[in-house]
C-alpha cells in the first residue's frame, strides 16, 4: 500500500471493513444481567413467602416466651431465643476484641525481622485458610477443647474447679415432694435414704426425712407422705449455681458454645477488621509518626477511630453468622429438651437455629409450621442485627466526613 | 479569599529582591550546623539510594532540596527523623547528627526525635478531626497535665505561626477536611510547629497546591526560618530560588553541587547544575 499520501489506511479498505455493529450484543449482555439479577431475588422473595406462610400461623406471645413443650399448640421458643441472645452475646464478648487485636498486630505490627516476618505470613495464610473451613469441623475441635478440654481437668459433673455452685442429692418422696441434701463434695457417692436423714424442703427448710422400712409403711394419708421415703432409696446429683457460675471443663454449657462460635468467626472479624485497617490511609498514619506517636497511640489515635465503620460492619455481619449456625452447637451441645433459659454461663442451652432443626424434623405438620415460625423470628433477628450494622456504618462515617 | 486573590501578586513581587539580600546578609557569619551527615548511604533493599552524602544544615535557615524526580531527596528527608523505619528493607550507613545525638544510632528514641523534627509532607494530611483536635493532637501525644486553656493558647499561638487564624478562628470545632487545600497544608505546618520542633522538614510542601496557596506557604516559611531550622524538599527551581538559603541539588543519588542559594543559581559550578537550573534537563 502507499503510505506516502497520508490517506489512513482504514479508508482504503472501505469496500470490505464496515464498523462493528456493538449495540444489539451491548443490550443483550444488559439483559442477560437483568435476568440473572433477578433469578436470585425471585429464590429469595419465594423462599420468604413459602416461610411465611408456614410459620406465620404459629407467631403469637406464647410461642416467643414458653419452652418447647411436646404439646404443639403450647410449644414455644423462649429458650432457643434466650440461648440464643446469651450465646451471642458471650461470643462477641470474646471473639471482637480477639479478633481486632489479631488484625492490629497483623496490619500495624509488621515485624522488621526476617523470621518474625515468616511467622506473621504463615498466621495471615492460616487465617486466610480457617475462613473456609466448614463449621462442624468447629463443632468438634469445641467439644474437645471446651466441653471436656480434653480431660485434663476431670467430667463436667465432677469438675476440677467450680465456683458459684452448689451440689444437691434430690429425693422424690412418697407425696412428689423434692427434698435436697446438700453435698460439700461432688465426688462423694449418691445419698441413699437412711433414717434420721435431714433434708431442705422446698422452702429452703430443714426437715427430717420420714424413712420407713419398706412400701407398707408408708403414711395413708397425703400430708404425712410429704416427707416419706422407702429406706434405700437412691437420689439424684442436682446443682444449683448462682449467676456466676464458673467450671472448669465448661460441659455443654453457654460458655462452651460461645467459645466455639468464636472460633467460626474470628477468622471473619479478623479478615474484615485488616481490610478496614488497609483503609486507613497511609498519609495519617505517616502524620501521627511525623508528630511523635508511639506506635500504639498511632492505633488509638488515628487507625482504629478511622476504621470503626469498616470493624463494625464486620463484627455484625459476622455476628449474623454466629446466630445462624447450627452445624456447631449440634455437636456440642445436642438437640435438647430444655424448659428454662439459661442462667449462667455454665447452663445448658438451646439455640434457634437447632429448635428449628428439631421441629422440622419430626413427622407431625403442626411442628412444622413451629419449625416456619421460628425460621421468622431467626430472620427477624438477623435483620435486626444487619440494619444496626448498616445504620452504625452510615452514622460514624458521617460523623468522619 | 479576597486577601488572597487581591495581594498576592505584588506581595511576591516587593518581597522577591529583599529575601534574596537578607538571605545573602545573614549567611555571611557561619551558622552553626543543625544536622551534619558525612560519608551517608541509604539502601532499599539491594537499590542504593544515597551515596557518599556530606553535608551540612545550618541552623535557623532555610535549606533546600532540588533535583530531578527519583534523586533520592524525599529519602533523605525521611532518613532525618526516622520514618523509614518502617520500611523493612530500608538502611544507611555513615553519619547523620544533630548536634547532640546520632540519628542512625539503634538506640536513638525515634519518639523523641520526632518531637524533636517536626514533618510536612507532600500532600496536606490532616487528621478527620476538628481543627482544633488536629493542632492539639501533638501536644496531647507528648505531655499531660494541659488543661483546656494551656491547648487553647497553644492553639492560637501555632495558628497564628502559620497565617491561618484570621480564617479558621470562628470555626476551630469544624472538621479539618472543610479547608480548602492550601489552608489544610497551612494547618499541617501549624499542627508540626505545636509541639516545638527545632527543625522543620517539608517534602514538596507546596506540589499539591495552586500558585496562590504556594507563594502564601512560601512566605509563611520565610518568617518560620528566624525560629526554626528548616528542609525543603522542591521540584520547583523558583520556589527553591525565593525562599531558601542554601540549595543542595541532588543527581542520582549523590549531591552534585551544595552552597548558598543564590550562587548556585547564577554561578553553579558544575555544568549538570547549570543545565538542570536553566531547565536543560529535568
Amino acid at each position: 500500500m502507499n503510505h506516502a499520501t497520508g490517506a489512513h489506511p482504514l479508508s482504503q479498505l472501505a469496500d470490505r471493513v464496515q464498523p462493528r455493529d456493538r449495540s444489539l450484543l451491548d443490550r443483550l449482555f444488559r439483559w442477560f444481567c437483568i435476568a440473572t439479577a433477578s433469578v436470585s431475588i425471585l429464590i429469595l422473595a419465594v423462599l420468604l413467602v413459602a416461610v411465611f406462610y408456614l410459620g406465620v400461623s404459629s407467631l403469637n406471645w406464647n410461642f416467643l416466651t414458653h419452652y418447647p413443650e411436646p404439646d404443639a399448640t403450647q410449644a414455644g421458643l423462649g429458650p432457643a431465643i434466650w440461648g440464643t441472645v446469651w450465646v451471642c452475646v458471650v461470643c462477641g464478648f470474646f471473639a471482637l476484641p480477639i479478633g481486632v487485636a489479631t488484625a492490629v498486630f497483623l496490619e500495624e505490627f509488621k515485624p522488621s525481622n526476617k523470621w518474625l516476618l515468616k511467622l506473621h505470613g504463615f498466621i495471615q495464610l492460616n487465617i486466610n485458610n480457617l475462613a473456609g473451613v466448614p463449621s462442624v469441623v468447629y463443632g468438634i475441635i469445641g467439644l474437645t477443647l471446651f466441653v471436656s478440654m480434653a480431660g485434663l481437668f476431670g467430667s463436667p459433673n465432677e469438675p476440677f474447679a467450680s465456683v458459684g455452685v452448689k451440689y444437691f442429692d434430690q429425693f422424690f418422696t412418697a407425696g412428689q415432694k423434692a427434698l435436697r441434701v446438700p453435698i460439700a463434695d461432688p465426688s462423694q457417692p449418691q445419698t441413699v435414704a437412711t433414717p434420721g436423714l435431714q433434708a431442705l424442703n422446698a422452702d429452703d427448710e430443714w426437715v427430717e426425712i420420714n424413712v420407713v422400712k419398706s412400701r407398707r409403711d408408708l403414711p395413708r394419708n397425703l400430708k404425712d407422705r410429704r416427707y416419706a421415703i422407702v429406706e434405700g432409696k437412691t437420689s439424684g446429683r442436682i446443682q444449683d449455681g448462682s449467676w456466676y457460675y464458673f467450671r472448669l471443663p465448661f460441659g455443654r454449657s453457654v460458655m462452651a458454645g460461645a467459645l466455639t462460635l468464636m472460633l467460626v468467626i474470628l477468622p471473619i472479624v479478623i479478615i474484615s477488621t485488616q481490610e478496614a485497617l488497609r483503609g486507613v490511609p497511609g498519609s495519617l498514619r505517616e502524620a501521627g509518626m511525623g508528630l511523635g506517636s508511639t506506635q500504639w497511640q498511632v492505633v488509638r489515635n488515628i487507625t482504629l477511630p478511622a476504621a470503626v465503620p469498616g470493624i463494625m460492619t464486620g463484627a455484625i455481619l459476622s455476628m449474623s453468622r454466629a446466630i445462624g449456625e447450627a452445624a456447631p452447637i449440634l455437636i456440642l451441645a445436642g438437640a435438647i429438651f430444655l424448659t428454662n433459659n439459661p442462667g449462667n454461663l455454665m447452663d445448658d442451652f438451646t439455640v434457634l437455629p437447632l429448635q428449628i432443626f428439631d421441629w422440622a424434623g419430626r413427622p407431625q405438620p403442626e411442628f412444622h409450621h413451629l419449625a416456619g415460625g421460628g425460621i421468622l423470628v431467626l430472620l427477624a433477628i438477623l435483620f435486626v442485627f444487619n440494619l444496626t450494622a448498616v445504620l452504625i456504618r452510615q452514622f460514624t462515617q458521617k460523623n468522619l466526613s | 479569599m479576597t486577601f488572597e486573590t487581591n495581594t498576592n501578586e505584588p506581595r511576591i513581587a516587593t518581597k522577591k529582591p529583599t529575601q534574596f539580600m537578607a538571605a545573602e546578609s545573614e549567611t555571611k557569619p557561619e551558622r552553626a550546623s543543625m544536622i551534619e551527615m558525612q560519608s551517608f548511604n541509604a539502601w532499599y533493599g539491594d537499590f542504593q539510594a544515597l551515596c557518599d552524602l556530606n553535608l551540612a544544615v545550618p541552623e535557623k535557615r532555610v535549606t533546600a532540596f532540588i533535583g530531578p524526580s527519583g534523586c533520592g531527596k524525599s529519602t533523605l528527608l525521611k532518613w532525618m527523623n526516622r520514618m523509614n523505619d518502617v520500611i523493612p528493607t530500608a538502611r544507611a550507613t555513615g553519619q547523620l547528627r544533630l548536634p547532640d545525638i546520632d540519628i542512625l544510632a539503634r538506640s536513638t528514641d525515634v519518639v523523641a526525635l520526632r518531637r524533636r523534627i517536626g514533618m510536612v509532607f507532600q500532600k496536606p494530611n490532616p487528621f478527620p478531626k476538628s481543627i482544633y483536635d488536629n493542632i492539639a493532637f501533638g501536644p496531647r501525644l507528648h505531655y499531660t497535665g494541659l488543661q483546656r486553656s494551656d491547648l487553647d493558647n497553644l492553639v492560637e499561638w501555632s495558628l497564628k505561626k502559620s497565617a491561618l487564624w484570621d480564617e479558621v478562628k470562628d470555626r476551630l470545632n469544624q472538621s479539618a477536611l472543610g479547608l480548602s487545600g492550601g489552608q489544610q497544608q497551612r494547618l499541617c505546618i501549624a499542627r508540626a510547629i505545636s509541639i516545638g520542633p527545632e527543625i522543620l522538614l517539608m517534602d514538596e510542601p507546596c506540589s499539591a497546591l495552586d500558585p496562590a496557596s504556594t507563594s502564601r506557604i512560601e512566605d509563611l516559611i520565610y518568617e518560620l526560618r528566624k525560629q526554626y531550622t528548616i528542609v525543603i524538599v522542591t521540584h520547583n527551581m523558583q520556589q527553591a530560588a525565593r525562599c531558601s538559603d542554601r540549595t543542595a541539588f541532588f543527581f542520582e543519588g549523590r549531591i552534585v553541587e551544595a552552597g548558598p542559594t543564590r550562587e548556585l543559581f547564577t554561578r553553579p559550578k558544575e555544568k549538570q547544575t547549570e543545565d538542570y537550573v536553566t531547565g536543560k534537563f529535568g
